[in-house]
């Protein structure tokens, strides 16, 4: 029994996305009851939650990246979609310069500059939030605001088109293959950030460093470069979505390519029940709370709200959210739960004696929440 | 000025009062700058009042970031009340319902509204303000798009002599090339900026809540070790920030004289940077009002001169981004060449003992 509840305890956090999820879900399937159904179209899978996994690809790979960014730095990296902007630039050059004959080796060598590229504008981020202590909202601004324009000037025209056979077959579905290809690549990149928390200590020095830079200064951890690290692995998520979102597109949009992504990663950081001021997190949680993002967007256009006011019923439903998930709220949900426990039990005391142990275990239970 | 005569007994500046120099000391490089090398445009003071008749909402949308900002929060959602103000305003004062001042109490009854929920949410029931601020930017843009989606010309002839309505300045001005003597002009809107920071400036200087937000600012922690109402401090930053956007959405419609879905549109990062440039930190507790304009003429002028140069638009950008990072590298090297002195302000005493190993960094990287 204990341990049954120790489980739950540690998958508490997760409560408030699942709920969620759950909640949309139920709304849908009101709406119609062949939300979960999936047809077959030229051999690939369609259908609302293909389509649901395919729309979220970039924003669960930025959500990774911000939760790290997010937990160690205790601040937000604004730049998001500006790094994913520029890397994807590159990418496009690249496979522009190589002319007609684009092969896969074109598109991974592309693919891997720009990687390189947003290693680097990660490591400019990097730079400024941890050796010269900026807060991060700050140093990123920086890149906010002339981000765009420096993909521009890279692509040195409007939106160049991106027309060759393979980057439209990963923008799209590999004939062969029943899933469109940025699901797979998303889940490949969770497997590896999955892999990588699992296999190395970043978790333990992300956490400490977030939950008090210098408590893990004097335990040998340097803040500095648990920070740096954070910002280079949020530029490479940040060129990985910049690569996936510039083959859906089919062509580079230096203007509105993953524009105000930032917002909603943030938010799905937040909705993953992670605290926005740093220390312990969740990746699980983040996913989930990407993927809710989007499920909540196409649930607002199957539920025909008129779309000028879609902004609005999200705001409201975050707003909703959020004071459910509130501290205050839920410790005054936990006192009144944990009331009508004892007047339940203190009723079946006069009962029988023998239930003398439940009321010991609820009080011991209940105080134990309190130390909490 | 009169923040650094309070406190220069013994040589010792508030970290607040130095940042508050620096972003002054830019300031006028910048002005002086412009001064050498445009001198026929920036030598004219009309072009200085243009500054602020043209920009006199985002001059007001900064100074409540600034209170929200020193007290440890931020505001994303400043830029879409603004817009949302306009907009509402515009359709009040053109359904021909209301007359003008109804119109103004619309634009703070809206900020109020705004700040009466945010400050609730952030401050009761301790949600993180960005992802409250963000919702709250959703709500004004999507109640923006839903009221009127095409831009919305105000006529009604109170409201039109109310936008052209100028205040002219006989004694100086200057003279084309006609000979026509062309005296300065100033719109309302400066006067209500310049209302608003004096007003601000002696609520954060001389008066309980203003000395309240620094604290909360500062360190929540001691802040209730020492009585202070946190919850209300920030309660009441919250309220000043929304009901100030609302002010700014209507003098924004005052100097523009139509509701448009673009109008506000990037107000908060905008004000956030003019902050930051008037030496305010986003951690809270640092930052002299006056800062808030100062950051702001700074901004302007950047801005000003870049169109002055005839840069390409899109270097524009690049420049002022580039611009702000150097401003942030200096404020950081300042600031951590100070923390290495001997004689350094009175820090918390968290932060004390870590420094030690620092002061090395601090000494080379100067």
């Amino acid at each position: 029994m204990p341990r049954i509840k120790a489980h739950f305890d540690r998958l508490s956090h997760l409560f408030l996305p699942l709920s969620v999820l759950v909640i949309l879900i139920v709304i849908n399937l009101i709406k119609g009851a062949d939300y979960f159904r999936i047809t077959m179209v030229n051999g690939a899978f369609y259908g609302n939650i293909p389509n649901i996994l395919f729309g979220a690809s970039e924003l669960v790979i930025l959500a990774i990246g911000m939760t790290l960014v997010t937990a160690a730095s205790r601040g937000q990296d604004i730049s998001i979609g500006e790094i994913g902007a520029i890397a994807s630039a590159i990418f496009v050059q690249y496979v522009l310069r190589a002319g007609s004959a684009v092969t896969l080796w074109t598109i991974l060598a592309g693919f891997l500059i720009s990687c390189v590229a947003g290693l680097l504008i990660g490591a400019f981020n990097g730079t400024l939030v941890s050796f010269f202590r900026v807060q991060p909202m700050v140093a990123t601004l920086i890149l906010f605001l002339g981000g765009r324009s420096i993909a521009f000037i890279i692509d040195g025209k409007v939106s160049p088109i991106l027309a060759n056979e393979i980057s439209n077959q990963i923008g799209t579905v590999i004939p062969g293959v029943p899933i469109q290809t940025p699901i797979i690549l998303t889940a490949v990149f969770i497997a590896v950030v999955v892999v990588v928390l699992k296999t190395t200590n970043l978790r333990l020095y992300v956490e400490a460093v977030g939950i008090n830079p210098n408590a893990a200064r004097l335990n040998g951890i340097d803040p500095k470069k648990i920070i740096f690290l954070t910002f280079l692995i949020m530029g490479v998520c940040s060129a990985v979505a910049g690569f996936i979102a510039v083959n859906k597109a089919g062509r580079h949009d230096s203007v509105n390519l993953l524009k105000f992504i930032m917002m909603d990663a943030i938010l799905a950081v937040a909705l993953g029940g992670n605290s926005l001021g740093g220390g312990k997190f969740s990746i699980t949680g983040s996913i989930i709370g990407a993927y809710t993002i989007e499920i909540l967007n196409r649930t607002l256009l199957r539920l025909e709200v008129n779309p000028e006011a879609i902004k609005a019923f999200k705001a409201v439903f975050i707003i909703i959210l959020m004071v459910i998930a509130s501290p205050v709220v839920r410790a005054f949900v936990r006192k009144v739960v944990d009331k009508a426990k004892t007047i339940v039990a203190a009723n079946s005391v006069r009962k029988t004696v023998g239930l003398n142990k439940a009321v010991f275990f609820i009080t011991d239970s209940s105080a134990g929440k309190k130390e909490e | 000025m009169e923040a650094l005569s309070t406190t220069k007994q013994r040589s010792r500046i508030s970290n607040s009062t130095l940042l508050f120099i620096i972003a002054g000391i830019i300031f006028f490089l910048m002005y002086g700058f412009a001064l050498i090398s445009f001198p026929g445009s920036f030598m004219q003071f009309q072009t200085f009042f243009d500054l602020f008749n043209f920009n006199a909402a985002l001059f007001i949308v900064t100074l409540g970031m600034c209170i929200v900002m020193i007290a440890g929060g931020i505001d994303i959602s400043v830029g879409a009340v603004c817009g949302l103000v306009t907009m509402a305003c515009a359709m009040l004062l053109q359904s021909g319902a209301g007359n003008v001042w109804e119109a103004l109490l619309l634009a703070l009854g809206i900020g109020l509204a705004f700040g009466l929920m945010h400050g609730y949410l952030i401050a009761y029931l301790e949600i993180q303000p960005f992802i409250i601020t963000l919702a709250g930017m959703f709500l004004a843009q999507g109640l923006l798009t839903t009221l009127h989606k095409d831009p919305l010309n105000v006529t009604k002839p109170a409201f039109v002599a109310l936008r052209n309505f100028t205040i002219e300045i006989p004694w100086l001005g200057t003279v084309n090339r006609l000979g026509v003597f062309i005296p300065c002009e100033i719109k309302p809107g400066v006067f209500v900026v310049l209302v608003l920071v004096i007003l601000y400036a002696v609520l954060m200087k001389w008066s309980r809540f203003g000395r309240n937000v620094y604290a909360v600012g500062g360190n929540i922690q001691s802040a209730r070790m020492l009585g202070i109402n946190v919850k209300k401090t920030l309660f009441l930053s919250y309220v000043i920030c929304g009901l100030t956007a609302g002010i700014g959405g209507f003098v924004f419609l005052m100097t523009t004289g139509a509701g448009n879905i673009g109008n506000g549109a990037l107000f908060e990062i905008k004000a956030i940077a003019a902050n930051v440039m008037g030496g305010i930190l986003l951690n809270g507790g640092v930052g002299n009002l006056l800062g808030a304009p100062i950051g702001t003429l700074t901004l302007l002028t950047i801005n000003e001169l870049i169109r002055a140069a005839g840069v390409q638009s899109n270097l524009q950008a690049i420049v002022s981004g580039l611009l702000l990072y150097l401003f942030i590298v200096l404020q950081s090297i300042v600031m951590s060449l100070r923390s290495g002195r001997k004689f350094r302000l009175t820090l918390p005493p968290w932060l004390k003992p870590h420094r030690l190993p620092e002061e090395k960094e601090a000494g080379n990287q100067g």
